[in-house]
This record gives C-alpha cells, structure tokens and sequence, in this order.
C-alpha cells in the first residue's frame, strides 16, 4: 500500500504540470521534425524522380547521381568556400569592430544599432538590395564605367586559383565573393553584439593587472582577451555555419544559380530539381546531404556543450 | 499563497489553450465537411464553387483571368468561383502547390496546364486527368482548332484539355532605329544574322540581348536553332525517339547556337528577359529572340509601338513555322463539381471566351475563328501566321515538347554550356536526359 502511495507521487504536480505542458511539443517535434526526417531520408532512397510516387527502393542511386552530377559538385565546393569565406569575414570583422567599440568611444549605442540594424531585414530584401547595388549595369556601376571601369560582380564566371578536379574547376568562384559581401553585411552585427558583450564581461581588473606586469596592449589582447573569448567564437561559427550551409533566400533573390552554376548551392538545387523537375527523390538526398552538413558542425558543439554540464 | 496564485494562472491559461486546440480542430472539420455538403451537388445548384487554378497574377494576364471569371459569373450566376492563383515566375510555385494538392487527392475543379509534355507526361500519365473526347464533340469544337494543337493536347487518341491561348516564342524582336541607322535588313537566315550582327557590333551595337539569369531564354534560342535546322518533323522526332539527340544535324544546331552567343552582351547573367528586351528598347542592342509576351512587355510596360519602334521577325529559317505555347485548362478525375466546372470550360472554349481573355492577356486565341478586329496590329498578323503555319512545333522551353523532368537538364546543361561552349558536353547531356521518355 505504501509503496504504490510513494510511486503515485514519483511527480510532483509541477512536474506533472511541466509535463503536460511538454508533451505536446514533444509530440510535434517528433512527428514534424523527426518523423520528416526519416520520410525525407526514405524518399531519397526511392525511386520518386516522377510526378508519380514510386516508392521501390534504389539504394544509394541518387547519391551516386549526385555526386557524379557537375552541378552538385560545383554546389559543395560553392558552399564549400561560401561558407569558409563567411564565417571567416564575419567573425574578423564583428570582432574588429566589437574591439573599437569597446574603447569607449562617443556614440556607442549609434554605432551598434547601425552595425545591428541590417539584422532586421530578411535575407531576400539583402538579396534584392545587393543584385540593385552590385548590378553591372546600373548605379554605382554606371558611374565607374565613366572611368573605364566594368566590374562584373557576381556575374564573373572566373574562378579564382582554379585547378581542375574531376569536372569541376576546384577554387573561389569571383562572384561568390559578392555574396559573401552581402551576407556578411548581413551578419556581422550579430557577431559584433556577442563579441561585445564578451569583452564587456571581462573584468578590468584582468587588464590592470597586466598592464602593471608591463604587458603592452597587444599582448593583453592575445595573450588574455582572445583566449577568453573562444567560447564566443565557437557559437559564431555554429549559428553563421548553419546558415550559410542552408543559404537559400539570399543567393535566389540575389544571383539565382549563376552562370556555369559558379553562386548555385544545395539549397537552389534542391528547389528547382525538386519543384521544377519533379525528380522529388534527388531532392531528397539533397536535402539529407545538407543535413548531415549541417550535422558536421552541430554535433561536435552539442557534445562538447554536454561534457561541459555533466 | 503567491505560488499557488500563479499555478491557478498556469492552469487558466493550459486550460485555454487546450479548448482553442480543440476548436480550431473541430472548425476545420466543420469547414471540410460543409464544404462536401455544397460541393456535391449537380451543376447550376445553388452554392457551387468553381476552382479555378492558375499562375496568372501579373498585369495582363491578370486582367483576362479576371474578365474572363467575369464573363462566366454573368452566364452562370448561380456558379461561384473562386480565383485560386499562385503568383511566382513562370508558375513555379504554383506548379509546386499544384503537384503537392492532386498528389493529396485535393484537385483544383480545374488547373492552368501548358498544352503537351506538361500535361502528358505527368497528369495525363500519374491517371489523374479525365478524356474530354465528349466534350469536345457535344461542343462541336474538333474543328475549331488547328489539328496540331489538338494533337498537342492530346495522348493515345484521348483529349485531355482546353487550350485558351496561344503564344509564339520563335520570334526576334529588334529596334528598328537601330536597323534604320545602320542600313541593313532584318535577317532571314543563319548567313544573315551573322553578317549583320558582325556589322552591328562593328558599329558599336550589341546585336544580340539575352538575359539567362533563369537559364529557358537561352534554351529557346537553342530550341529555335533546333526548329530551323531539323524542320517540324525532325524536331518532333526527337522527342518521340525516331531523332537521335547526336544526330548531325543537333550538334550543327549546337555549334550555331554558341555562334549566335558570341555576340551577347557581356552582363547576360544578371538580367531577366525583360531587362534584355529593354536593352533592344533602348537601342543597346539590336535584337533579341523571345516568345511574343515581349510584344506585352514593349507596348504596355515600355509603351512604344509596333512596327515603329520596335519590329518582329521569325527566327532564322523558321518562316512558316510556329513554335507554339498554348495554355490549356483540363478536368482532374475526382472533383465533386464536374458539370460546373465542364461550365467553365465551355466558356473557356467560346469565341467570346478567347477573345475577351487573350487581348487583355497579349496572346492570341487558340480558335482560328476568332474576331480578328479585337487584336492590335501584331496580334492579327500572329494569328493569320497561326492559322496559315505550315506547322505547328511545340516549345522544349515552355514544356510542351519534353517532360519537365528532361527540360530541368537541359537548362541546366544549357546553363554550363553558354560559358564553357563545350559542344560534345552539351550534346551528351541532351542524350543522357532523353532517355527520360
């Protein structure tokens, strides 16, 4: 009797009442997230590449087609140095910038809204915006022209450092680079507001103490801030690399595929192969291929997130 | 007793949510099953709803769709409508909307379908499309079309849609002060072009406007290199398998096609056709090769006139021949609204339907006996073109000539083809993608 009394009460009713609350995310999440997942991961194994299901199960077929596919390999090595280039332009110039603001200048908070107010805009009015300013032909552009000068922007179909690999030449694709610029546009606020709020919790007394040891500022700065910042650095690249892995809007508004496919990315891929093509299991196998991409980097940080809890 | 206050609050508002969950359940069921109530009923009944689907959100095509659904509300007035258009280029999305509906068994009453391959191969083939063999005869409309479109429309000796509209896309439309200016002709074959092209570039013109930011105006030039050099026959032949996709006479279309490419202008990828076209309107360029919606887009978007700005011409060696899109409207298997929506299509198919529909819309219409007078000066001149062609070719680019699946590969390797001009890639992709049909 007293036994079942003490398990009846293994919850107490917070916890029920937490529960309850839970379940039905819970429940949502693993049908919508998980449980699309998996249909996702089944498709891409199927034969579906019709307007008619055919669910009979191909193996690996569409990843083989993929990856001997020269569009999905100009895809990786796309995303490949788009994502490189972004997190690497976003995080020198968030903390740049997150450093000069902390001298404690005039204005600060103006500056920060600036550097933070492009954050408010979706990625397709980036996109939008950017293909108006970097267009060969109008603005900017015209008035360079003037000067003998033609930049193409992003409809460059030169790759940079290019050496041949299998099909595709294998170095930074020139209009890559204006996409870089328009997102990072885009993203360094973001890194600017969490590099300053690092800075802003390292204690002066740190500081004072080594100046008094004679340390000259630059080696307060690489030898004690730096390093303290590394968990900071760590959540940047986490929350830029799934975007930019994911990158859709931006490069759609913006450039769409390119020319010889030189600014297309898996995302773009899988639209149109998947709603103009109809080849709905070679979309699927895309979207797997972005997902374990994406895993690559979101897993390691969870894990090491883990260890730091326990 | 704070505590206890804020669990109550806690359990007022878990309560609430819960009835809103279950209400907007059950409303939604009240919704669908109030919605068969109606829509079962027989045609003319009292709350009938016509669905009508299509792509057709932009200026022009817009104002017929809605002059159209006008039109039949006055004949029908006991039908309602309802006006499901998804707006996105080229009906992109609204072809994603349509595929992920009828393969829910949630057809549209009826849907925007381009005549041939479109329909063919994935409605007609997935068995989700009804024969309006019937219709056609009870319509006394066999005749009323050219043969060609009827074939177009049709599989194994079953019609399978309407067409409304025709639209032409092996046409060049050039400046005509730029031609003027320079004194040289038009060009009427491949010899031509290039000799004029060679002097407009010498005169600081770019003679060729595209903009391949979407890669389909480049395979429509392609598509007409192919037309001109393989003749109507030939270039169905390809697509029914009788033509090889490395016969001679492709890969002579090939080289051609990267011939007419060195003479682009150099910002191509960065432009849509409309910014090509206003290149030409400008008098930067001299021509570009585009379906003949552009005529829509100089005389009401730039506001110049036919046959004194801006000129039409066939393309090279495709005299007589009309590369033809045709938007037709089919009747899904399982609607509950047959004898409305068959309504609907009758008006659809009438003189007075075509023509209040298609000179809004800049097309012409798909009867050939049409009143001329309604149309502009190149709307009457397509549509004799039309009536009188030689033949018929359906266009690769607008998906009648190939299933969707071949023409997403082909743009592709078109796309790669205009910077790498590697004529054997191009050509093994064109092979490898037919073995789709």
């Amino acid at each position: 009797m007293a036994t079942k009394q003490k398990t009846k009460q293994k919850f107490s009713k917070d916890q029920w009442l937490a529960i309850g609350f839970l379940a039905p995310s819970i429940l949502l999440i693993l049908v919508f997230v998980y449980g699309f997942i998996s249909w996702t991961g089944y498709v891409s194994l199927s034969n579906w590449n019709t307007i008619v299901p055919d669910f009979s199960f191909a193996g690996l077929k569409n990843y083989l087609y993929l990856f001997s596919d020269f569009r999905f390999q100009s895809d990786l090595r796309n995303m490949l140095f788009f994502t490189i280039l972004f997190i690497g332009a976003v995080i020198i110039l968030g903390l740049g910038l997150a450093i000069l603001l902390d001298k404690k200048i005039k204005g600060e908070s103006f500056f920060r809204n600036i550097f933070l107010f492009p954050m408010a805009l979706s990625f397709v009015v980036t996109g939008v915006v950017w293909q108006w300013l970097l267009n060969p032909s109008t603005g900017v552009n015209n008035f360079l022209k003037t000067f003998g000068i033609e930049p193409l922007w992003y409809t460059d179909t030169n790759i940079l450092a290019g050496f041949q690999w299998g099909q595709i030449e294998f170095g930074v694709p020139v209009a890559i680079l204006s996409i870089v610029v328009a997102s990072a546009w885009q993203m360094t606020g973001f890194a600017l507001a969490m590099y300053l709020a690092g800075l802003r919790g390292i204690p002066e007394e740190l500081r004072e103490a080594a100046r008094m040891d004679g340390a000259s500022e630059l080696q307060i700065y690489r030898k004690i801030i730096l390093p303290q910042l590394r968990p900071i650095t760590a959540s940047v690249v986490i929350m830029m690399a799934h975007i930019s892995l994911k990158i859709f809007d931006l490069i759609y508004a913006m450039t769409g595929p390119g020319a010889n496919f030189v600014t297309d990315v898996p995302g773009l891929y899988m639209f149109e192969t998947t709603f103009r093509g109809n080849y709905y299991a070679h979309g699927a196998a895309i979207a797997i291929i972005m997902l374990l991409a994406v895993a690559i980097f979101i897993v390691p940080y969870l894990w090491n997130n883990r260890r730091a809890d326990s | 007793m704070k505590g206890e206050d804020k669990l109550k609050k806690i359990w007022v508002l878990a309560v609430l949510m819960m009835t809103a969950l279950i209400f907007a359940a059950c409303s939604s069921d009240d919704a669908a099953s109030s919605d068969e109530g109606s829509d079962s009923g027989e045609g003319g009944e009292e709350g009938t709803t016509v669905e009508i689907f299509s792509w057709w959100t932009g200026a022009g095509e817009e104002d017929g769709l809605l002059a159209l659904i006008d039109l039949f509300k006055e004949k029908h007035p006991d039908i309602e409508v309802e006006n499901a258009a998804v707006a996105g280029g080229a009906g992109t999305n609204a072809k994603a909307v349509l595929a992920s509906r009828m393969q829910g068994d949630d057809p549209p009453s009826t849907f925007q379908v381009h005549g041939g391959e479109e329909l063919n191969a994935s409605w007609v083939a997935a068995g989700k499309m009804q024969p309006l063999n019937d219709f056609y005869e009870e319509n006394d409309l066999m005749d009323k079309f050219p043969e060609d479109l009827i074939d177009l429309v049709s599989d194994d000796g079953n019609i399978y849609s309407v067409p409304v509209n025709i639209h032409r896309s092996n046409v060049i439309f050039y400046n005509k002060a730029v031609f003027e200016e320079n004194g040289i002709e038009v060009p009427k074959t491949f010899d031509e072009f290039f000799a004029v092209a060679d002097e407009l570039e010498a005169a600081g013109v770019t003679p060729l406007a595209l903009g391949d930011k979407n890669s389909w105006p480049a395979t429509q030039i392609l598509e007409n290199i192919l037309l001109a050099k393989l003749g109507p026959d030939d270039y169905k032949g390809l697509f029914s398998g009788d033509v090889a996709f490395d016969d001679p006479r492709v890969v002579e279309s090939v080289e051609t096609f990267g011939q007419m490419l060195d003479y682009m202008n150099d910002d191509h990828a960065s432009r849509v056709w409309q910014d090509a076209a206003q290149l030409v309107a400008e008098g930067e360029a001299a021509m570009t090769v585009m379906g003949d919606w552009a005529k829509g887009y100089f005389s009401n978007d730039l506001n110049l006139t036919v046959n004194e700005d801006f000129g039409y011409v066939t393309t090279p060696e495709t005299e007589g021949l009309f590369m033809v899109i045709t938007d037709t409207f089919g009747l899904p298997k399982g609607i509950e609204n047959e004898e409305a929506t068959k309504e609907f299509l009758k008006v659809l198919a009438s003189v007075e339907g075509q023509d209040t529909f298609n000179p809004l819309k800049g097309s012409i219409p798909a009867r050939v006996d049409a009143d001329e007078s309604k149309y502009d000066e190149y709307g009457k001149d397509a549509m004799d073109d039309f009536k009188n062609a030689d033949a018929l070719a359906p266009s690769i680019a607008h998906g009648s000539a190939a299933p969707e699946g071949f023409l997403t590969k082909m743009n592709q390797a078109v796309n790669i083809f205009v910077t790498q001009r590697d004529v054997d890639q191009l050509v093994n992709a064109l092979v490898n993608a037919s073995s789709e049909f």
